[in-house]
């Protein structure tokens, strides 16, 4: 199979004069095949990317919202092999699908092993919330020997320094994470993530997504204006979690959102 | 101390980090959001400035000497030696305030939080000796303190929650994950990432991402050079073994630091074996765990097939921890080290023998690591006579633990006494 091209998604948006909208949520919630059906109503709502996460027992940088979902998916007995399930599943779409996961499930999986049946499962690459490039060797020569995207975050925090060598480092994206926080929706976005994305902007031509806080079109549209990517994460699982028990009124707000934040994306051009 | 101190902040020996923070090339690390490696640099530079400063080093081993009331003393228990027929040297960190070897990192950190202008910490706790350590500290320091605690252990803590809340602290507990010390430490984690401007984060363990590992062990190391420089001084030799408890392994670490290159003295670790290691229901991360990340350091860590943290047992809260500092897993594979897990039972017969023996009621923790060492002096005495030598941290006491131990014999009716079970327990740890 081959892997969509996250760089080919932002090149489009970008050739329309918009920025990628790209939704997360964490595979097996509500269920493995559950978790399918929203992905895929999310794409068919106009995501541009989706990022699958893997559901871990520690997760440092989620809020209680993704950690909720995530682990309800733990406890239903999710595996690592189901989480490439989901991405094969998705990837059919044709939207690239990257897995957002902490580090320990792939190390104990193989890196090298994990970098092979991703590939294989269609995945476009990985985002590693607890890894940084300077510690993360084992990964960027598998995802390189595997041609997968790798993409590192930066933080308001990050100093020049840190963020040339994550945006060297990185590819397909550069994550900005918009605060200083754990993820989770919130009432306004951050006025620290457009400084951030000019920083990383001036190291080169990667391009950037912006990460965490934003749940509605209005807010989409903002971060659209000076981002490449809007990534959106807790407020996807927030349709899933408020509906839990009728997958047909999850899929229903999913969509809802999805369309709003699609707009969102295309009203704020840059 | 100053001069010692100021070797370890860089890599002078092989069982040092390197600058990256890694233990033998592949223990440790820093596996941690980009949005924390600002503070992490900021943290591991101020450690190494304030170490290399004799004002803040005598500043250091003021505070611990007149406000925590080190050093500690090194005392020979005669009634436990004759039991197994060696010499019991007891360093007795139970005598330190607040009862526990802790307030040695707490005080170490909080002045360098002065320092750093920081005027926030936060802190995790399991036992709660640690979150009374803190909450001390910040207490002493001026210092606004939140300390995240597992709900779960916040109900077998009661006291120690309520140490804290005197203290002035807030005590947040964690609900997420199983409730205890692991969860704990990523909620501080997530407070850290929002608050780390002005706050920091008082790790309580020599674990974590680098620079904690070292710099706990650093702040903690006083335990092992007192002991050394007192067993010379009162017998004239080393000793032929030392010993301590390890969860996270702050005291432990401190203890044997001083004797890492004395090859003659052998290194023991004692880790919490539960319900015993073939149960499952244990915490004996080294003896059971396989290497892997955890709270942002490669080490051993107890964790199913897919690298979900496999959540740990022990009765003692403070060894309830399915991680272990990086410098005891480099420890362990490069052999310098053995750990070896004690069961709760063997734990608690142990806390009833050091109890009837001595007069010392020791914290669970440390009655692991009494446990352990008396099966390793019992050998010692064989092997070389009554003369032979084991120093073991008593690395905290039991106030806090006597909810347990009223639990576990049977304790508090004046006529109904568990006499019978209390002698048995005493016996068997002999035997």
């Amino acid at each position: 199979m081959t892997a969509s091209s996250t760089a080919t998604a932002f090149a489009t948006a970008r050739a329309e004069g918009r920025s990628a909208l790209i939704g997360y949520l964490p595979a097996g919630y509500p269920s493995v095949e559950g978790s399918i059906n929203a992905m895929r109503a999310m794409v068919e709502a106009g995501c541009d990317a989706i990022e699958i996460g893997l559901p871990y027992s520690d997760p440092v940088m989620d809020g209680p919202t993704i950690q909720a979902a995530a682990q309800q998916a733990l406890d239903a007995g999710v595996r690592t092999s189901d989480v490439l399930d989901v991405v094969a599943a998705v990837a059919e779409t044709g939207v690239p699908t990257l897995v957002m996961t902490y580090w320990n499930p792939i190390e104990r999986y193989g890196v090298e092993r994990w970098a092979g049946d991703l590939a294989k499962a269609g995945g476009a690459g990985l985002i590693t919330p607890d890894i940084t490039p300077d510690h993360g060797s084992a990964w960027v020569e598998a995802a390189d020997a595997h041609d997968l995207d790798k993409v590192f975050l930066v933080a308001p925090s990050s100093t020049d320094e840190r963020i040339a060598l994550t945006a060297e480092a990185s590819r397909g994206f550069v994550y900005a994470a918009a605060v200083m926080g754990v993820t989770g929706a919130r009432d306004a976005t951050s006025d620290l993530a457009g400084p951030l994305v000019r920083r990383v902007r001036a190291t080169g031509d990667i391009p950037v997504a912006v990460g965490i806080g934003v749940s509605n079109g209005d807010q989409a549209a903002e971060v659209a204006a000076f981002a490449d990517g809007v990534i959106v994460g807790s407020a996807f699982v927030r349709c899933l979690l408020d509906h839990a028990g009728d997958e047909a009124a999850g899929l229903d707000a999913l969509r809802a959102l999805t369309t709003d934040l699609a707009e969102g994306v295309r009203r704020g051009q840059n | 101390m100053s001069q010692q101190t100021t070797e370890t902040t860089s890599p002078t020996t092989r069982y040092d980090a390197d600058e990256r923070g890694y233990f033998g090339g592949t223990w440790g690390g820093r596996f941690m959001p980009e949005a924390l490696v600002a503070a992490l640099d900021e943290l591991t530079l101020a450690w190494h400035d304030a170490m290399a400063d004799p004002a803040f080093v005598a500043d250091f081993e003021r505070v611990l000497r007149d406000y925590a009331g080190t050093p500690s003393r090194l005392y020979h228990a005669e009634r436990l030696s004759e039991t197994v027929g060696a010499r019991v040297l007891l360093k007795r960190e139970d005598l330190n305030h607040t009862g526990a070897h802790k307030i040695r990192n707490v005080l170490g950190q909080a002045l360098l939080t002065k320092r750093m202008g920081k005027t926030r910490v936060i802190a995790e706790t399991g036992a709660g000796q640690h979150g009374v350590a803190s909450a001390t500290a910040a207490a002493w320091f001026d210092l606004d303190c939140t300390v995240y605690m597992g709900a779960v252990d916040t109900r077998r803590q009661a006291l120690n929650v309520a140490r804290m809340q005197l203290l002035g602290a807030k005590v947040v507990p964690v609900e997420s994950g199983s409730a205890t010390l692991k969860d704990a430490i990523n909620e501080a984690l997530r407070d850290w990432v929002a608050s780390v401007d002005h706050t920091a984060y008082l790790f309580g363990t020599a674990a974590g991402p680098h620079p904690f590992p070292s710099m706990v062990r650093d702040f903690c190391r006083g335990i092992g050079d007192e002991a050394r420089a007192q067993c010379l001084e009162q017998y004239g030799v080393l000793p032929d073994a030392v010993a301590a408890c390890v969860g996270g392994g702050s005291n432990a670490i401190g203890l044997f630091t001083a004797f890492l290159e004395d090859e003659g003295v052998e290194i023991h670790g004692f880790e919490p074996g539960g319900d015993g290691v073939e149960t499952g229901r244990h915490a004996a991360t080294i003896h059971a765990g396989e290497a892997g990340v955890l709270h942002g350091a490669r080490t051993f860590v107890l964790q199913d097939e897919d690298g979900q943290t496999v959540e740990s047992h022990s009765i003692s809260a403070g060894l309830d921890y399915p991680g272990v500092g990086p410098q005891h897993s480099w420890l362990a594979a490069d052999g310098r080290a053995t750990y070896t897990p004690v069961t709760d039972t063997q734990a608690m017969e142990a806390m009833a023998l050091l109890s009837r023996t001595e007069g010392i009621i020791p914290a669970i923790e440390s009655a692991h690591a009494i446990h352990g060492a008396l099966e390793v002096a019992k050998r010692l005495g064989r092997e070389k006579g009554p003369d032979a030598t084991i120093i073991v941290n008593l690395s905290g006491r039991g106030d806090k633990d006597m909810g347990t131990a009223i639990e576990w014999f049977g304790l508090g009716d004046a006529e109904e006494g568990p006499e019978a079970d209390l002698e048995q327990a005493a016996k068997e740890a002999t035997q």
